[in-house]
């Protein structure tokens, strides 16, 4: 399988820059400034790259939005990775971090920005010294700062530690934590690329998007187009996590199907059990049953079921569990992490947290379900940001796929009820 | 009353380079990240020293300072543990494990010991999810814990 990301990523002391150089680094930086930066723009369009966050957006989409002639412009890099199941860019971010510099530098060009954050979550304070460590051998090196490599473009890139709040990898609240505020997420529009930090135009990707544009730069759109299927084009990076026999992070083409990812390449479930549910994309996106284990890992197939390929996180159920106890656990996370601002999320998912932990401890009464697919109704689109859809998709999708579960813990109080 | 430590104001200093002069709010985050390093906690005189270098009021710096989970209000342990519950660590088995460590620290979760050495705290996703489950005692990440793990990386921190 073709790997653009992973291929050397355990390659000795690649986080230095000395290995990162000798490996073919930074060499996209010549061929992109005897470019127009529009050029760039157009390349990454063309090579299909999409958002590898979770929204799954045409990346050089967004960046053509940016307001015209507005300046300063910023670039976001959004390392706030918490989606649960998610663990891919904590790797690249150790591992590779003149890769993640090297799609910064490059976005920035293209996108005509001076500054770049990388957002980091709070947690990642050792990934954050090892990036720290990263942007000042970049610059001793003349890729930062003034007038890189003689081109006339100057970039300076720093890095910002949040504090620990999921929301802020929303991309708006993101930007208000950015700016020292409380991680609350803004109305849109106007979107980043109009308004974003500080008001002006900003990029805002995740940590594997940007690390694919230096592959993109070297070697031509049409390479990376090449990969993948016809609409979800390139290479992803898979968090494989829960009853595997060989849990971690797998660089994979957009389309192989999901059984490669579990039985070959995780080595299929632990104590040989059968698998009972998957989730594809992260927490976020709805569970699907083991039946659908052929569906090939791409946009389109997965939301052709009902899911979506979200961060790339790939969360394995055996037949040991109820889901009850899985939507009960999402559900907890949410609750925990609704930033309160609006009614529907903050109040609906403790609701359903309440609910759930009846019927999870034996105290669930029948109409307890029709209760939660009602919060979840409610919930649905009218929350003012996606983590209160993200909260109904392992709820609802648990009632509609594994509602025997439910049937079961109910049917369980009424049996003890009885004797 | 609060004062930063040497090493943090040279950190100061650097931190506030990063952003616009006009934009010096945008340091609040890390200035009150220096004071939990230093102080293992955030207390009100702290954010009204760091209001006063950031021209913020102390009640705007307390409301997003109660925010974020990482700042405290009380001191935390010298270590402070911080045990994924979340789902992938949940289908490997953190939950025996979380009660595992409280019993052998012999405290609540979310408590501290009595000597203020550890401090254990339940906690959402750390994205170590494929090496669930895990754990994070200050900067460091430890995953596929065990029991046996647990009790020997508890008992090798002094």
């Amino acid at each position: 399988m073709t790997q653009i990301l992973f291929h050397n990523i355990n390659k000795k002391n690649l986080h230095t820059l000395e290995v990162y150089e000798k490996e073919g680094g930074y060499k996209g930086l010549k061929k992109a400034f005897a470019k127009e930066p529009g050029e760039i723009v157009e390349m990454v369009k063309a090579s299909g790259l999409r958002g590898r966050g979770g929204a799954g957006f045409p990346t050089g989409l967004k960046w053509s939005f940016l307001a015209k002639d507005v300046f300063p412009r910023y670039l976001c890099c959004n390392a706030d990775e918490s989606e649960p199941g998610t663990c891919k860019d904590r790797e690249l971010l150790q591992k590779n971090p003149h890769l993640l510099l090297e799609g910064m530098i490059l976005c920035s060009y293209a996108c005509k920005i001076e500054t770049g954050y990388i957002y980091l979550r709070g947690e990642f304070y050792d990934l954050c010294e090892i990036m720290e460590g990263a942007i000042e051998e970049a610059y001793a090196k003349g890729y930062l700062g003034q007038n890189i490599l003689g081109s006339g473009f100057n970039l300076d890139i720093h890095t910002h530690l949040g504090a620990g709040a999921y929301i802020c990898g929303e991309e708006s609240a993101l930007l208000n934590s950015l700016e020292g505020g409380r991680g609350e997420p803004r109305m849109k529009p106007p979107f980043p690329a109009v308004q974003g930090l500080y008001e002006k135009p900003t990029v805002i990707n995740n940590v594997e998007t940007l690390c694919v544009v230096p592959f993109i730069v070297n070697n031509g759109p049409e390479k990376h187009a090449a990969l993948g299927t016809e609409k979800s084009k390139g290479t992803k990076l898979v968090s494989v996590s829960g009853h595997v026999k060989k849990p971690g992070n797998y660089e994979i083409e957009l389309g192989t199907p999901v059984r490669e990812i579990i039985y070959d390449l995780a080595g299929g479930i632990r104590d040989d059990n059968q698998l009972k549910a998957y989730i594809p994309g992260g927490s976020s996106v709805p569970m699907v049953t083991a039946d659908l284990v052929d569906t090939p890992y791409d946009y389109e197939s997965l939301q052709a079921i009902g899911t979506m390929l979200g961060s790339g996180a790939l969360i394995v159920i055996d037949d040991t569990v109820n889901i009850v106890e899985t939507a009960l656990r999402l559900t907890s996370f949410y609750m925990h992490e609704s930033c309160g601002k609006c009614t529907p999320c903050r109040e609906g998912t403790r609701w359903m947290w309440q609910l759930l932990q009846q019927i999870h401890t034996g105290k669930g009464q029948p109409e307890f379900v029709e209760k939660l697919e009602d919060i979840c109704d409610n919930m649905s689109f009218k929350c003012f940001c996606p983590l209160g859809d993200a909260a109904v998709a392992p709820v609802i999708s648990s009632i509609q796929k594994f509602r025997a579960d439910y049937d079961e813990l109910i049917a369980k109080l009424k049996a003890d009820t009885a004797v | 009353m609060f004062a930063f430590s040497k090493e943090a104001e040279e950190k100061i200093e650097k931190i506030l380079k990063k952003y616009p002069e006009e934009r010096k709010r945008s340091a609040l985050l890390p200035l009150l990240t220096l004071v939990q390093r230093q102080e293992r906690h955030v207390n009100p005189d702290a954010m009204r020293e760091i209001g006063r270098r950031l021209d913020l009021s102390p009640a705007y710096v307390q409301s997003v300072c109660s925010f974020y989970t990482m700042y405290s209000s009380k001191p935390v342990g010298k270590y402070l543990i911080l045990f994924c519950v979340n789902i992938s660590c949940q289908l490997n088995g953190c939950d025996v494990l979380l009660a595992h460590t409280a019993k052998k620290l012999n405290i609540e979760i979310g408590g501290t010991t009595n000597d203020m050495k550890f401090s254990l705290h339940r906690e959402e996703c750390l994205a170590a999810c494929s090496g669930g489950p895990m754990m994070r005692i200050n900067d460091t990440f430890y995953e596929n814990l065990t029991a046996a793990k647990i009790d020997q990386i508890l008992d090798s921190l002094d």
